[in-house]
Order: structure tokens, then sequence, then C-alpha cells
């Protein structure tokens, strides 16, 4: 069980927040320009790496804000933690 | 044959307090502070149990939770009856029975013992190779094997206990109150650490409670009475709590653990009453100290099961604590110090020690020497071939050990004995510290697996971390402590040890005997009775995993999780396949550590708390009027309103025609409602509904169908422009929450330029649906001044109106096909409405109806439930909606997927209607539809999504989705059931007002 600073509560329990899959992929600004395997890239396709790891999470049953962390998933290490439209960290 | 074997009066046992408890239905008694264990053999019981596989009798081994053997059910036949409870553990108290498991028809004799001489033929994986063929044999096979499987009984009454669960933050946690734990928390909590220190036992102190070796010295004490002065001193500090019979279960990421602290137990069942009985501690540490200690080995050579061999500390815990002798002619098997300290406890308390088997060449130690002054003959350089005695050991057999240890030479010596304590060396308890996900390395020297790398802010103390002489301990956790605490001095600075033991030791995993070992019995896991041969056996077909060889053998697999068989097993499988131990790692140890009962698991949430549910503020009158209820999400809705006992299906039948025929009246109290505000609303609603928003006229309310990303339908419903920036969504029941959840994702993470704020506004308001032909004039007295005309008030437009002083928000809007109005108000007057409008319809007999009418009513409409008849692989195009998508809008979630190749395939389900050639015949929801009955395999079209009697239309209606159903229309298909085919014809899924006139009616 993580234990989570969300960038506007604080510290919180695991249990609190939802996962919200890879982050920093943008909706295309123009679909009706892609064709279908660009689109289904935006879709469908993730990264899931075993290692350091962008992602959205969403402090859902607490401010319902969504945020970025960057994670270890081999060992869960919370890395850090963004807020959303901050710029990653270079790792 | 009771005789008592108490051997001297225990401060830690109450002997003015005399307890009896029953053991097989026969009485025994043992004193305030004994476990069932220590009771028993006090009493001479060793014989506890059967073992899983073979019904090998077997004896209490250890005096703790890592017992394999002695597992008991207890108080059967009650409510309170328990499985597979550790004898070692509970506490005694008045009226306790226990009684042994795994066995038929009772310990002492038991038809499963069989096994144990058909055991040539039922080696590791015995069972997957013998009961794979014929396939279709399985259902035959097991129902057999599963009888003879399982150990214990569970309870099958409901538990009368209370559980519960409790959230604890702290500075510094410390597991295990042995002699480091209790050092380690009193500096912590000295230098201000807010400090828990939890130990699994009702005393604090470990082992070192008890350590009466006068060859070591503490300040000049013997370790125990040092160490009771210590703990006198922990009463006063302050930040320090301790728990006791709390023993940590999981030890998860980021310092999280989750400790059972047992409250009753160990109390009389009178005592027990209105009690929490176990407390769940959820625990977050800002730092963790492991002083979790250590397990001792058993030794591995052949019949190394029988009743009366225990673990060599056992019997010292058993002699010094509980005051008991576990034998009354006592032998011990070693390969360190260890044993000699149990051999001179015995002695010093005049209980008959007959020899020290050692298979060390020597030790020059004190505490050797003084054995040895003692007359007590040591074997060295011998190894223990055989033992004998069915139900309780009688003699062992040792042989002079060659000196690379593999094999014996010779002759044989018997010995007679009635306990053997057999002493293989410590082992690390390492299990919390693997499960936080730190890692582990293998100590060639003192042949155990060392914490290493931390992945938390954590230390490692005492045994647990390879320090097992006091002096050892005391000079490494002082610097633990300085570092991790980041403290200059410690109480531990000034202190003064004498230790005498010697650290020579001998390791050899699986001890030789004068047979080969395919005619021994060496076991490794006690419980599940593997053995060394089986992990041969295991490496002889291929295996090499550890892990693969633990569930191919089941060795480690039990209720103990093999702490005691473990290391042995590694050893043997490194021995055998010549790799390093450290090379081969361990199999992953997962919580718990020791087994919880799902009562402390699910704590305070069993009966109404299991789940939450919500009732709308109209739901008393639904109960006063005896509505049925049905479970919609955490909803209780109500279902339908039978009358005179009528059955589901007369009732629904009864509301359908009211509701079509003069008036009916729905709690839609339940719908999702989500405030949307600011001056980009329109154009989010734009961006989120698949049509257009922004022409909406202020009033207005239109149906709006949302997609996700990948083109299928998400959630529908009504939304209303209450002004220029201000709408108010509907969701569905069910997907109210995650309405909101993905609408603020796109507005927080997508579109943050947009102007617009949501609000779940569900809980705020009550909600009336009345509909039916005679709907418009209950209104109209309810609201005489409000004007109802199709100008002024038109289908899909919104009206603010009091009736009476409550403020209303009115939607003319309909789910049903008919003239109907929602009537929104403040949640609180949500009961006070629904009664006016009961009054008011009275003389049109206005019929409360449930959701299972407005399914039907809908139904025959041809409108679509979200969830019901879509599966998220349904477009709109799909459910024949083409009219709601918007070809002009540039975006909307999920529009590029409409042009996708596949959800552009002609082929894909499509949803029709269905029309039963018998009109009588209701469809099941779910059928499969076919068009052919005589080709095998039959291909399958669609199934049934929703399916009625139309009690309007006088016959059954379905809808369905169906492969191109688009262009079936009028084509006969067929429903097979199990006994008959039905006749289907595939219809226009609106069966009922195709030209919607009712609206206006």
């Amino acid at each position: 069980m993580f234990l989570i600073n969300c960038p506007y509560c604080g510290e919180r329990d695991q249990q609190e927040f939802k996962a919200g899959g890879e982050a920093h992929i943008e909706r295309p600004k123009q679909p009706t320009e892609l064709s279908d395997d660009e689109w289904a890239e935006y879709l469908f396709i993730r990264k899931n790496i075993k290692g350091v790891q962008f992602e959205r999470w969403n402090h859902a049953h607490g401010c319902r804000k969504w945020f970025n962390m960057v994670r270890d998933t081999s060992n869960d290490e919370i890395r850090e933690i963004y807020k959303m439209g901050e710029k990653p960290p270079s790792q | 044959m009771t005789k008592n074997l108490r051997v001297k009066t225990s401060e830690y046992v109450d002997e003015t307090n005399r307890i009896s408890f029953k053991f097989n239905g026969k009485i025994y008694h043992g004193f305030k502070g004994d476990t069932l264990a220590s009771a028993l053999l006090a009493n001479d019981v060793h014989l506890v149990g059967r073992s899983f596989k073979y019904h090998r009798p077997r004896g209490i081994m250890t005096s703790g939770s890592e017992e394999p053997n002695a597992i008991v059910q207890i108080n059967s036949g009650t409510n309170r009856t328990e499985p597979n409870i550790r004898a070692t553990e509970v506490e005694i108290y008045e009226g306790l029975e226990a009684s042994s498991q795994n066995c038929w028809p009772s310990v002492e004799f038991d038809i499963g013992g069989l096994n144990n001489f058909l055991s040539p033929f039922l080696p590791a994986g015995f069972y997957y190779k013998t009961f794979m063929w014929p396939a279709s044999f399985w259902e035959k096979y097991e129902f057999f094997i599963r009888h003879s499987a399982g150990l214990g009984k569970s309870p099958t009454s409901i538990d009368p206990d209370i559980y519960d669960h409790r959230n604890v933050h702290c500075d510094v946690l410390v597991v295990g109150a042995g002699i480091s734990g209790i050092l380690a928390a009193k500096n912590a909590a000295k230098n201000n650490f807010k400090t828990l220190l939890v130990d699994e036992k009702n005393e604090l102190g470990g082992s070192t409670i008890y350590e009466n070796n006068e060859f070591n010295k503490i300040d000049n004490k013997i370790p125990s009475e040092w160490l009771k002065k210590e703990i006198e001193e922990l009463k006063s500090i302050k930040n320090l709590e301790i728990k006791t019979r709390t023993s940590v279960a999981a030890y998860h990421q980021y310092n999280y653990l989750l400790a059972r602290e047992n409250l009753t137990d160990h109390l009389e069942a009178k005592d027990k009453t209105n009690k929490i009985r176990q407390r769940l501690l959820k625990i977050r540490a800002k730092k963790v100290i492991l002083a979790t200690g250590a397990l001792e080995r058993p030794l591995i050579f052949n019949n190394n099961d029988r009743p009366g061999i225990m673990l060599s500390s056992a019997i010292k815990k058993y002699s010094e604590f509980y005051g008991v002798a576990c034998g009354s002619k006592n032998v011990f098997f070693t390969n360190n110090d260890s044993a000699y300290e149990s051999a001179l406890s015995l002695y010093n308390k005049g209980i008959n020690v007959e020899a020290i088997i050692d298979i060390r060449e020597q030790s020059e130690s004190k505490i050797v020497k003084k054995i040895k002054e003692a007359g007590i003959q040591i074997y060295w350089s011998h190894s223990i071939i055989d033992t004998t005695g069915y139900k309780r050991l009688n003699s062992v057999s040792i042989m002079k050990l060659s000196n690379d240890g593999a094999s014996v030479t010779g002759s044989k010596i018997s010995i007679s004995c009635d306990c053997l304590g057999v002493a293989g060396g410590w082992t690390p308890a390492v299990h919390l510290y693997t499960q936080s996900g730190s890692k582990l390395k293998f100590d060639e020297e003192k042949k155990v697996f060392l914490p290493n790398k931390n992945t938390s802010e954590q230390i490692s103390i005492g045994s647990c971390s390879g320090d097992f002489k006091i002096d050892e301990i005391i000079k490494n956790l002082n610097q633990k402590l300085k570092d991790t605490l980041n403290i200059k001095e410690t109480d531990l600075d000034n202190i003064k040890v004498e230790i005498d033991q010697e650290n020579s030791k001998r390791n050899i995993w699986l001890l030789p005997s004068d047979k080969p070992l395919g005619k021994t019995k060496p076991f490794v896991d006690y419980q599940n009775d593997a053995t060394a041969k089986d992990i041969k056996l295991a490496l002889r077909e291929g295996f090499r995993s550890i892990e693969h060889v633990k569930r191919y053998t089941t060795t480690g697999m039990g209720t103990d999780q093999g702490k005691l068989g473990n290391m042995h097993a590694l050893g043997i499988i490194a021995d055998t396949a010549g790799v390093k131990m450290g090379e081969l790692g361990t199999t992953t140890f997962r919580p718990p550590y020791t087994p919880l009962t799902f009562g402390t698991i699910v704590g305070r949430n069993v009966g109404k708390f299991f789940d939450i549910f919500r009732r709308t503020p109209i739901n008393d009158w639904h109960v006063e009027n005896k509505a049925e209820f049905e479970n919609v999400g955490q909803w209780k809705r109500a279902w339908y309103y039978p009358i005179n006992g009528e059955t589901m299906h007369q009732a629904v039948q009864r509301e359908s025609k009211a509701a079509r025929e003069s008036a009916g009246i729905l709690d839609a109290s339940t719908l999702g409602k989500i405030d949307i505000q600011g001056s980009d609303a329109s154009e989010f609603l734009n961006r989120v509904y698949t049509n257009a928003w922004s022409k909406l006229a202020v009033g207005k309310c239109r149906y709006g169908l949302m997609l996700n990303e990948d083109g299928m339908v998400y959630d529908d419903g009504v939304t209303t422009r209450l002004g220029e920036n201000h709408y108010i969504m509907t969701t569905t029941t069910g997907g109210a929450a995650n309405v909101l959840g993905k609408l603020e994702d796109y507005l927080q993470t997508e579109w943050p330029e947009l102007d617009v704020y949501l609000t779940s506004v569900t809980d705020h308001y009550a909600t009336a649906s009345l509909c039916g032909p005679n709907s418009k004039k209950i209104l109209k007295k309810l609201i005489p001044d409000l004007d109802l005309s199709d100008e002024n008030f038109p289908h899909m437009s919104f009206k603010e109106a009091n009736i009476g002083s409550i403020q209303c928000r009115i939607m003319r809007i309909s789910f049903t096909g008919e003239h109907s109005y929602e009537i929104n108000v403040q949640a609180s007057y949500g009961k006070d409405l629904w009664k006016k409008c009961m009054e008011a319809g009275q003389e049109f007999n206005i019929t409360p109806y449930g959701t299972e009418t407005m399914h039907l009513l809908r139904a025959e409409k041809g409108f679509i439930i979200v969830g019901q008849d879509t599966d998220g692989t349904m477009t709109p195009i799909d459910l024949q909606m083409d009219w709601i998508v918007s070809k002009k809008k540039y975006d909307f979630i999920g529009k590029r997927s409409l042009y996708r190749s596949d959800t552009m395939r002609e082929d894909r389900k499509q949803l029709v209607g269905l029309l039963t050639d018998d009109p009588n015949i209701v469809l099941e929801e779910g059928a499969q539809i076919v068009s052919e009955l005589n080709k095998s395999p039959i291909e399958m079209l669609g199934h049934v999504t929703s399916s009625y009697f139309s009690p309007n239309l006088n016959k059954s209606i379905a809808l369905a989705v169906v492969r191109g159903g688009k262009d079936m229309m009028g084509k006969k298909l067929f429903v097979p059931m199990e006994n008959k085919n039905i006749n289907v014809t595939v219809a226009n899924p609106v069966f009922y007002d195709e030209k919607n006139k009712r609206l206006n009616a």
C-alpha cells in the first residue's frame, strides 16, 4: 500500500487514489487527420515498463485532482510527483 | 497413564489457578498461563495429530507460531469453532475444548494411517501423475480426493464475535519484544519517537526472559534477571505503547504493516461476550525496527517425526517458562551448543538426560564442560540413523559419522528415550523483512539468509539479523540505533556482557542413515509429509527452480508455511544439484506470517455493513407501501409494488397498464445528476456528447449519448440548459460516479483551458417522474397557475415552479413514451412531494411503479438501457442511433473511432427488435440467437438483451443484438433453449407508438 503525496492534500493512503495509466499521452488535436494506425497508437498502445514509468494518478476519494507520478515499477518506489501541466522531471 | 510432569513453579504459570479443559473428549488440567501444548505435555500427551498425507502420528514439535504438527480444531460444534489452531499458541481457559484433525475415527486409531504403509506408492506428484487419465474420470476421482484432503472443519454458523480495525500511526514500530526489541523500543521512546512495540506472545522478553544460563551475564546478572528489570522500566516511559498478543501478519511497502491484536481468545466464553475479539491494526510507521528473532531448525534424519521428537529450544522453554518436563528420559541431538543449554536446564531441575548426540567432533565451551561434569554421556561425531515408537518415541539408534558426513560407520548403538530434542542451528525470521520488498543475502559461513538491501526506512536487529550471541546483539544494536534514530548516545553504551557460547557448528542438511535414502523417511516438511526423498525425486524429474520444487513436493505449503523445513529443502537441493544456496535464493515469503481469521480481515464490515447502500429520500414510503427492492449499483430501488399477494409478473403487468392508461409515478431520485457551470459549458457538452449542444435554448432539454474514446457507448441521459452558462446533466444510476470521473479527467488533463466546473448533485435532489395521459391533469392540480399547454411547456423543456412552498425544477421529458414530467425538489422535500403527487393523482388511480415496469415501458419504446442493451462493444451506429451522431461537429470523444475499419464493419452486432412467433413465449435475457439449426457447429449470431411480456401490446417483445441485424428486418431466426427451439422474427425495436403521438397526448 503506497503512501502517496497528493500535491494538493499531502500524504494519503493509496486506497484514496486511482491509477490512470501512462502519463504524457496527449489527445490528438485533429483526430480526423490521423490514419487508423496512428489513432490506434493513441488509443490502445501503452508502454509497460519494468523500471521508471511516468503515470497519471487521481485523488479520486479526496480532492479529485489528477496529477503525475514517476514510479519505478520494479520496486514501487515513487520518485516524484508533479501537477498536471508541469514539465516531467528529466530522468 | 497420565503422570504429572510439572517440575517447578514457574512465575509465568499460576499454580493457584487450576484450569480444566478437554482434549479429544478427555478432561485434563493445566494452570493459568499454560498454552494448550504446555498443559498437554504436563499431562504427558505428545500425540496430538496426524500428518496430512501419510496420517503418521505427530506430536508437539515447538513452542510457538512455527508449529507444524500440533494444529487442532478448537471448540468443535460451537459457533466459535476454529480449525488449524496451533496448540503452542492457544492459551488455555476454563471450558476450552480442542480436538485433533485429519484423523478418523480418532488420533489414536486412524484409518488413514494405512497411507503410511502405502507411502512407497505415494511419492511427490502422485496425484498429478495418477489422476490425469482418462480426463473424463476426474469428476469421479474428485469426490474421493476432496473428501480425504483438508485439515480442520470450518464453522457452519454465524461468528458471534466482534472484530475491529484501527489505523495506527507511529514514528517507530518495533516488531518483537525480545531483548533487542525491548532495548530498541526503550531507546526510541526515550528519544521522543512515538513508539509502538508489538509481540505475538502474552509476555514480553522473548527467549531471554527464561535465559537462566549461568555462563552468560549482563551487568553481572543472569540474562533473565537483567531483562526483567529492563521490562519493569518500560512501564514508566512516555511515548511508548506496548501491545502483546499482537502478531504482525504483513509488511507491505512504504512501511505499511498489518497486525492482529488478539483481545479475548485467552478468556473463558462468558468473558468474551460483547468484547472485541481481534483487532486488525493498520500501521503506518515512519521507521520499522524488526526484532523478529530466529527459529530453531530441526535436523533431517530417518523417522525424525515421531511424537516425542521436539526442537531442543522448545524443551528448554517448556522447562524454564512453563515448568514442564517434556519427557522423563531425554536425549538431545545437535550440531551446536544450544542443545547443551536445554540439557542443562533439565539437569538443573533434576530431569533425566540420557545422552547428547553431537555431529561435531568437539566443543570447548564452559557449558559443554559442565554437562560432561554432570556425567551426561556425549556421543561426538555421531548421528541418529533411525528412531522407533509409533505413537511415542521409545528409542533412537546412532552410528558414527564418516569424516565427510556423508555416511555412517561402525556399530549401531540403541538408546532408549521418550523425548528427543533436536538442535539444527538457528534461522533468522526474515519473513516480514522480505515481505516489505527488501532483499536477502546468503551468509555462507553462518548458513543463513540475512537482511541485505532495505527498500524502506527499516532495520533488522538481534537474531533476525544474524546476531545470535548477546554481546554481538547489543554491540550491533547500539550502532544501528544510533544510525537510524540519529542519536549520539544510548542506554547500551555502558552495558557489560560476558558470554560463554562457542560458535562451532557443523552443518549437514540431510543426515545419512545405514539404509539407502529410498528406504528412509527423513521429513523436511512435517505438515505436508514432504521428505528429502521427494525433493531429490523432484530434482531427478527435472525441476530446478526452488519455486517449482516447492509446488511439486508441497514443501513449505502448509499452514506453517515451512517455517522449520524450508532451509533444509534449499540445502538439500543445493547439495544435490551442486549449486550454492545463495544462488538458489528462497521461495517467496508471502503474507500473512501467521494465518488470520476472516473476521479480522473484514472487521466491522459484516451483515448490513458488508457493503454500503444508498436509499432515496422517498424510500420510507416505498417500504410502507410494501415495495420489493432491487440493488442498482449501491442504490436500493423500488422494484415493484405487489398488492394482495401479486407475483412480480402480475404486479408489473398492472403497473405498466396503469402508466399507459391513466397515470404512473416512479421514484427517479437515483439518476446521477451533475451540475455544470462556466462560460465554456456549451462547448464542453459539445465535446463530450455525440450531438450538438450550442444551439440548445435556455429552458430546453436534450438527450445525449456519451462515448468512450474507442467509440463505444458509455452513458446516456438528458441534459437541461438552466441558464446561459448553467446545465444540469443526468446520467444513468450506476454510471454517475464514473461519468463525473471521466468528465473531470478530460477537463483537468486535456482541456484545462475550458472554463467549466462540475459538481455532483445526485444526492441533493429527489425526483418523482409523473407519467401517463393524466399526468398533465395531476400536475395542473398541484400547480394551478402554471401554463401546461404544449406551446408554453412543450416536450423536452423545463420550468421552475412551486408546489405549495416547495421549489421545483420540472422537466417535461419521457422515458416511457407517455406524456410525462420529472419533478425535482430539494432532497429533504422528496417524500412530501411524492405524497402530494399521490394525493392529487388519487382520482386518476395514480399507480406507483418500480424499476421493472420502467424497464418494460421503455423496452416497448425501444429505448436502450446502457449496460443492459449495451456491453462496452456497441457504437451508436450498432444501436441504430445514427441520428444522434453529429456529422457537423469536428470532434467529440469517440468520434474518430467511429471511422475505424472495425467499427465500420457491416456485420457487427446491431440492436434489433425480436418478436416470438408464439406471442406468449417470453425469451430469456441472455439467450443465444442462431439462423440455422441443422448445422454443426452452429454460429452464434447474437443474444437477447431485454425481454418482457407487454401488457399494452398483449405479446412478448424483446431487444437483441444480432450480427448484421440491421439488414435482417423480417428475417426468421431461432433461439435454441435446453428443451426447445423458439422461432423468432427480427422486428423494429420500437414496438409501441412509433410516431410518438402519446408524448403530446
